[in-house]
C-alpha cells in the first residue's frame, strides 16, 4: 500500500520532496512509510535523502483529547439543557475530565456551577481544541495563535522529526516484486517462487556454528591406518591387556634380564598385581635355556636367568608382547599357516614427559609370519605400507634391537623439511625368539613398528603431543580438525 | 643408544682422508651408526654450565662429532673402535689379529682370589698392555672408554667395574679379597690423605659422580679390594682406584682388572679394553695374559683355555668363535643370490674372517668371529653383517606372497560402532590417559580405595602415575576442567579401556572396554544423558531377541547426586550407571556448572 503509492507517485512525478507531507496527504502512517523507504533504498529502487525538521507533536494528554474531545466540551455535553446536580454530573464523567473540564468550562463561561447544581451558559460549543489537536496529529499546519492555548495547557511539544526526500533510483520499477528471504513450504504450495525475487545472501556474515558430534583427531588417524592394514590383508591382534608379565614383554623376546629397558627408569613395574600368576612352563624352560646357554645355533647371553625377574608384572612397554603371545599361539597349532597381524594400541614408558614424549602413547605394529620371508620382502611391504601413509621415499639404516636381526630404522624423505627423518623401526624376529615357541625352522617373521602420535603430529603440524592426546587437548582443536586424508592420494 | 664423542680431525686422520659432513653422514648411515651432533669442547662445557654463547674466538676449537652407536657394539664405544671398524668397512685396513704376548708360563702375572669375595663380587679378570704410547688424545679416549663401558654393559658398575693401573708402581702377584671396611685403608685417586674404606664411602656421599655407586657395596659386611704383593691397595671396586697405582700420560705398562658378578660381561669388557688399546702397544695388537687363581671351583666352567693354559683361568679370552654357516642361511633371508666368493669379502668388511669350508659337498662358510664382536650370537647376526656390507639400498624389494585375509577384533569393531553412534548424537570424542593419581581415581570421585580394584604402579615418577584408571570419570572431568570456558552445552565422550584386578587371568588384571559421556550446562542435563542411554540401549538390541525393557533402576552411588542417578541393566546384569554428578565431585575438579555423566561396560553389551 505505502510502497505502491510511493512508486506510483514517482511514476508520474520527479520527486517526493517531503515524505512527512506525503504520508499525511496519503493518509499513511509515517513510520510505516519509513520502513518501505528503507527497503526501497536498500534495493536502489529509490534514492532517499534524509532530512530533519522540527514539528509539533501531541503529548499524552493531547492525544487523549484529540481522540475524546477536550475535557471542558466533554463536561459541557454531559450537562443536560435543564441542568444537573453536581453529584449526578460527577457520576456521568470520569474524575479527571470532571476536575480539569469543570475548571476550563467555568473559565470559558460554558457552564455555571452553583449551589443548585450545574447548568449550561451557552446552547452549543464547537470543540476547537480537539480540532487543532487532530490537525497537529495529522501533521497539518495550525495557526500560530491557535497554538497558544495548546502550548499553554502543555498538550503539545516541539520535537525534531526525520523525513525523506525521494526520487527514482537506478533500479526503479513502478511495481516491484517482493523479495523473499527464504524458500518456504508456502512458496512451493502456491508456486509463487517463480515470480518472487530472493534477497541476496550476506555471505561474509558470521555463520552460526552447527550442533554436531566430533571424533578425536588421533583416533581419526588410527582409523585410517587401520584401514591400510585391512586393505593389505592384516588381521588385528587382541591387544586389550595392558598389564603384562616381564616374561612376555621381555624374556620371550630374547631381551636379556640386564637390558636397560628393564630398568625401573624405563618401565612401569607394578606393586599390585606384582607378579604374574602363570606362564607356560615348557616354553619358559626353552626360553631359560636360550638365554642362559644358547640353543638353536645361538651362543645365548651366558648369564643366570632368574624366574622372579620374568614373573614381575608391568604395564607393557610395547605391543610386541602381544605379538609374542600370538606367535606362540600360532606355533601351538597343528599345522602352520601364514599370518599377517597388526595392532594399534596403547603402550607405557616410565620416561620423563616433554613436548614429544608422554608416559603412554599408541604403538602401531605390523608383522608377517611365513616360511621363507626375506629382507627384500620386508623392504617391499614397508614401501607399500608407508607409501599409503604418503611416504613414498624410504631408506633403511642398520640398527640394533634385541629381538630382531637384522634390525633397521626406517627413514623417509620429508619434502617439507628437505631431509630424511626416522619414521619407524623394523626387522626380522631372531631365531632365539621364534624357535623356543615351536615355530618351524624355516618360518620367518618380518615386523615393523612406529608410534601413532608422531605421524599424526607431522600430518597436522602439531608440535606438542599434549595438544593431541590427554586431558589438556583444546575442544576447538578437536572441532576444527580436518578429515584424515591418508589413503586418499 | 650410547653416544660417543670423537674429535673430527682425529677421526678423519685415522680414516686416512677427510669427509664433508654429508659424506660422513652417508658412510655412517650405511654402516649403521649415526652422526648425532656436531659441536666443540667449549660448546659442550658451555651447555653443561648453561652459559651464553661466546662471540668469535672459536676458530681454533676442535670440532667434536657425537656419534650414536648400537647398544650391543661395545667395540664402537671409542674413537679407536669406530675408526678401525670404518677403515675395515671401506677396505683400508685388514682385520687385525689379536694375540697373546709370548711369555714363559712361570712369569705370568697372577691374581689370587680369596674365598670371601664370593659374598660380594665373585669374579675377577685381568690383562696387561706392555709398551703403550699414550698421548693426550688417546689417553683421554682410554679414560672415556672405561666411562662408556661402565655406563652401558657394566650397568653403572653394578655388573662389572674396571680398574686400570700403572704396572710399574705395583708388584705381582695380586690378591683379590673381600674384607670388612675397617680393615681397608689407602689413599684414593685424586686425594692426598689416606682413608679407611667405611670413612671413604661416607666422604663420597657428597661426590656427584661417585655417590651413585656407593649403594653397590655399602650394605655389605665386606668390601671388595685388590692388593699387590706388598699390600699396596690397587682399587676398591666398584668405587675407586688408589692414587698409588694411578696411570698417567707417562705410563708404559698398564694392568687392567675387572671385578664382576657376571663373568661373561667382564670378559667382554676386558676384551674391549685390550683390543682397542693394544693398538698403541710397541707390539701392535699384542696383549699379555693374566692368570686368575680361585680358592674353590668358582671358575664356572670357564677353563676353556687350551695348550699350556689348559685347566687354568687365563684372561683375556681372545678366542675367536667359529661358526660353520651354510651359504643359504646367509643369502636366503636377505633375498639376494650371492656366491661364496661374493659373500667372503662382504664378511671381511665387517671384521669377520671367513673361508669356504671344503669337503662338505655343500656351500658352507667357516666364519671366525673375533673377540671384539660379542654382539654376534647366532648365524643370523652374520647374515645381517653381510646384508649391511652388501648395502640395504641394493637389496631388491619384493612382496610377501602369502595370501591372508584382513580382519578386526570384534570388540574393537563394536566399540567403533558405538563411538559412531555417540558422536552422531552430537558428542565430542576425547582421549585421556590410563594412568592417574590415586586421589583422582578414588577420593576425588568420592570412592574408597579398598585395595582390591586398581592396578598400582610400583615405581611412579610422579603422583600423576600412581594407578591405572578404574573408571573413565576422572579423565572426562579433567578434560572438561581444561576447557571450562568452552561454549555450553558441553557434550563429550570417550570409549576406552579401564583395568581392574582380576584373579582369573594369567597376570592378575584385565582390561574392560567402557563408554563414558558427560553433559555440562547451566542445568544438569539428566534428560540428555537419559536420552543417550536409551539410544545406546536401542541400537545394541539384537533382532529375534526380547527387547531389553526396564533397563534402568534407581541407584545409590557416591559420585552421583542422591535420587538423581540410575543403574543401567542389560539382560538383568548391571552394566553401568548414570546420574547428576555430585556437587562435591564437581568442586574437587573445579567445575562450576552441573554435569550429568554415564559410564557403561560396552564389553558386556557385545
Amino acid at each position: 500500500m505505502a510502497e505502491d503509492s510511493i512508486l506510483g507517485f514517482l511514476q508520474n512525478n520527479e520527486a517526493i520532496s517531503d515524505s512527512l507531507q506525503f504520508a499525511a496527504s496519503a493518509g499513511i502512517d509515517h513510520n510505516e512509510l519509513e520502513n518501505v523507504i528503507k527497503s526501497l533504498r536498500g534495493f536502489e529502487i529509490v534514492d532517499a535523502q534524509e532530512f530533519q525538521k522540527d514539528r509539533w507533536f501531541l503529548k499524552e494528554e493531547g492525544k487523549t483529547y484529540a481522540r475524546e474531545g477536550s475535557p471542558e466540551v466533554q463536561l459541557f455535553n454531559a450537562v443536560p439543557p435543564d441542568g444537573i446536580s453536581r453529584e449526578e454530573l460527577q457520576k456521568k464523567v470520569n474524575p479527571t475530565v470532571f476536575k480539569i473540564g469543570s475548571s476550563w468550562a467555568v473559565k470559558k463561561k460554558l457552564v455555571e456551577i452553583g449551589r443548585q447544581g450545574v447548568s449550561r451558559k451557552v446552547e452549543y460549543v464547537e470543540d476547537k481544541i480537539q480540532g487543532f489537536l487532530q490537525q497537529i496529529e495529522k501533521g497539518e499546519v495550525v495557526d500560530e495563535k491557535d497554538l497558544a492555548e495548546l502550548k499553554n495547557r502543555k498538550l503539545i511539544e516541539f520535537r525534531p522529526l526525520k523525513g525523506y526526500s525521494l526520487r527514482k533510483g537506478p533500479k526503479y520499477v513502478s511495481k516491484r516484486k517482493k523479495a523473499a528471504t527464504d524458500l518456504t513450504r508456502e512458496h512451493l504450495l502456491r508456486g509463487d517462487w517463480r515470480d518472487l525475487e530472493f534477497k541476496e545472501y550476506n555471505l561474509s556474515a558470521q555463520v552460526q556454528p552447527i550442533q554436531i558430534g566430533y571424533l578425536q583427531p588421533l583416533l581419526k588417524v588410527r582409523d585410517a591406518i587401520q584401514s591400510i592394514f585391512l586393505q593389505m590383508g592384516f588381521e588385528e591382534m587382541p591387544t586389550n591387556n595392558y598389564v603384562e608379565s616381564s616374561f612376555w614383554n621381555f624374556d620371550a623376546l630374547f631381551q636379556p634380564q640386564q637390558h636397560p629397558a628393564r630398568d625401573s627408569h624405563d618401565t612401569f613395574f607394578l606393586k599390585v598385581p606384582s607378579s604374574t600368576r602363570e606362564l607356560p612352563e615348557d616354553y619358559v624352560a626353552k626360553v631359560t635355556r636360550v638365554h642362559e646357554s644358547g640353543d638353536y645355533g645361538s651362543l645365548g647371553y651366558r648369564y643366570k636367568w632368574k624366574r622372579e625377574e620374568a614373573d614381575k608384572n608391568l604395564l607393557r612397554t610395547h605391543t610386541t608382547a602381544v605379538s609374542a603371545r600370538m606367535l606362540y599361539r600360532l606355533a601351538q597349532q597343528k599345522s602352520f599357516s601364514p599370518k599377517r597381524y597388526y595392532s594399534i594400541d596403547r603402550v607405557f614408558r616410565n620416561e620423563a614427559v616433554d613436548r614429544t614424549h608422554l608416559a603412554e602413547f599408541h604403538q602401531i605394529e605390523g608383522l608377517i609370519c611365513d616360511r621363507g620371508l626375506t629382507l627384500g620382502d620386508l623392504f617391499g611391504v614397508l614401501e607399500d605400507f608407508f607409501a599409503r601413509l604418503g611416504m613414498a621415499k624410504l631408506r633403511f639404516k642398520p640398527a640394533y634391537n634385541p629381538y630382531t636381526e637384522p634390525s633397521m630404522e626406517i627413514f623417509s624423505y620429508h619434502e617439507g623439511l628437505k631431509k630424511w627423518v626416522e619414521v619407524g623401526n623394523s626387522g626380522m624376529f631372531r631365531p632365539e625368539m621364534l624357535l623356543p615357541m615351536g615355530l618351524p625352522e624355516d618360518v620367518s617373521v618380518i615386523a615393523w613398528g612406529l608410534s601413532l602420535e608422531r605421524p599424526t603430529m607431522i600430518l597436522y603440524g602439531i608440535d606438542n603431543i599434549r595438544d593431541l592426546f590427554g586431558p589438556k587437548v583444546d575442544f576447538n582443536v578437536i572441532k576444527n580438525n580436518p578429515i584424515c586424508r591418508l589413503g586418499l592420494e | 643408544m650410547p653416544t660417543v664423542s670423537v674429535g673430527r680431525d682425529h677421526l678423519f686422520q685415522a680414516l686416512g682422508r677427510s669427509y664433508t659432513q654429508e659424506e660422513f653422514e652417508e658412510l655412517c648411515f650405511e654402516f649403521g651408526i649415526e652422526l648425532d651432533d656436531v659441536t666443540t669442547e667449549k660448546e659442550i662445557i658451555r651447555k653443561e654450565k648453561h652459559l651464553e654463547a661466546e662471540v668469535g674466538g672459536e676458530d681454533d676449537q676442535e670440532v667434536i662429532y657425537k656419534i650414536e652407536v648400537a647398544a650391543n657394539r661395545y667395540d664402537l664405544l671409542c674413537l679407536e673402535g669406530i675408526a678401525r671398524a670404518l677403515r675395515i668397512f671401506i677396505g683400508k685396513e685388514e682385520i687385525p689379529i689379536y694375540k697373546f704376548r709370548e711369555i714363559p708360563p712361570e712369569s705370568m702375572l697372577q691374581i689370587n682370589v680369596t674365598k670371601a669375595t664370593s659374598k660380594i663380587r665373585p669374579y675377577v679378570v685381568g690383562a696387561v698392555l706392555r709398551g703403550v704410547s699414550f698421548n693426550r688424545a688417546n689417553y683421554n679416549s682410554f679414560i672415556d672408554l672405561q666411562d662408556k663401558l661402565h655406563q652401558n654393559i657394566c650397568r653403572k658398575r653394578t655388573l662389572v667395574a674396571i680398574g686400570t693401573h700403572d704396572l710399574d708402581t705395583i708388584d705381582a702377584p695380586f690378591s683379590y679379597e673381600a674384607l670388612i671396611p675397617q680393615d681397608i685403608t689407602f689413599i684414593p685417586l685424586k686425594q692426598i690423605k689416606s682413608f679407611r674404606a667405611d670413612e671413604l664411602l661416607e666422604f663420597y656421599r657428597s661426590d656427584l659422580k661417585l655417590k651413585k655407586f656407593l649403594h653397590i657395596i655399602e650394605n655389605s659386611p665386606v668390601y671388595p679390594v685388590i692388593y699387590d704383593r706388598n699390600r699396596t691397595v690397587l682399587s676398591l671396586p666398584p668405587i675407586i682406584n688408589s692414587a698409588h697405582s694411578a696411570i698417567s700420560l707417562r705410563t708404559k705398562n698398564v694392568f687392567i682388572e675387572c671385578t664382576t658378578t657376571d663373568l661373561t660381561k667382564a670378559k667382554i669388557v676386558l676384551n674391549t679394553m685390550v683390543t682397542m688399546f693394544s693398538e698403541y702397544c710397541d707390539s701392535k695388537f699384542e696383549v699379555e695374559p693374566v692368570e686368575v687363581v680361585y680358592p674353590d671351583d668358582r671358575q664356572f666352567e670357564d677353563c676353556a683355555s687350551e695348550g699350556i693354559f689348559k685347566g687354568k683361568n687365563i684372561y683375556p679370552d681372545l678366542a675367536v668363535t667359529v661358526m660353520d654357516i651354510p651359504l643359504s642361511v646367509i643369502t636366503r633371508p636377505i633375498g639376494v643370490s650371492l656366491g661364496i666368493a661374493e659373500v667372503i669379502p662382504l664378511l671381511n668388511k665387517m671384521q669377520l674372517h671367513a673361508k669356504e669350508k671344503l669337503g662338505t659337498g655343500n656351500y658352507v662358510i667357516t666364519v671366525q668371529v673375533p673377540s671384539t664382536r660379542s654382539d654376534i650370537l647366532h648365524p643370523c647376526d652374520v647374515m645381517e653383517d653381510v646384508a649391511i656390507a652388501y648395502g640395504y639400498d641394493k637389496i631388491p624389494k619384493t612382496k610377501p606372497k602369502c595370501m591372508t585375509t584382513g580382519g578386526q577384533q570384534p570388540l574393537n569393531v563394536f566399540s567403533d560402532k558405538i563411538r559412531g553412534e555417540v558422536s552422531r548424537a552430537g558428542y565430542m570424542e576425547v582421549l585421556t590417559w590410563l594412568l592417574c593419581s590415586l586421589e583422582e581415581n578414588f577420593a576425588m570421585v568420592k570412592r574408597k580405595d579398598d585395595g582390591a580394584k586398581a592396578v598400582t604402579i610400583g615405581n611412579p615418577r610422579s603422583s600423576e602415575f600412581e594407578v591405572v584408571r578404574t573408571s573413565l570419570m576422572p579423565g572426562l572431568l579433567k578434560t572438561l576442567k581444561h576447557n571450562i570456558d568452552h561454549r555450553r552445552p558441553i557434550k563429550i565422550f570417550e570409549a576406552g579401556d579401564i583395568v581392574c584386578l582380576d584373579g582369573t587371568g594369567d597376570v592378575g588384571a584385565s582390561n574392560n572396554r567402557r563408554l563414558a559421556a558427560l553433559y555440562c550446562n547451566v542445568t544438569s542435563g539428566f534428560e540428555e544423558i537419559l536420552g543417550l542411554v536409551m539410544r545406546i540401549m536401542q541400537v545394541v538390541g539384537k533382532p529375534h531377541e526380547p527387547a531389553n525393557d526396564n533397563f534402568i533402576r534407581p541407584s545409590n552411588e557416591p559420585e552421583f547426586f542422591p535420587n538423581r542417578q540410575c543403574y543401567i541393566l542389560f539382560k538383568d546384569k548391571q552394566v553401568g550407571a548414570f546420574g547428576v554428578v555430585h556437587p562435591e565431585v564437581l568442586e574437587k575438579f573445579g567445575i562450576p556448572d552441573p554435569c550429568t555423566f554415564v559410564e557403561i561396560d560396552i564389553q558386556a553389551l557385545l
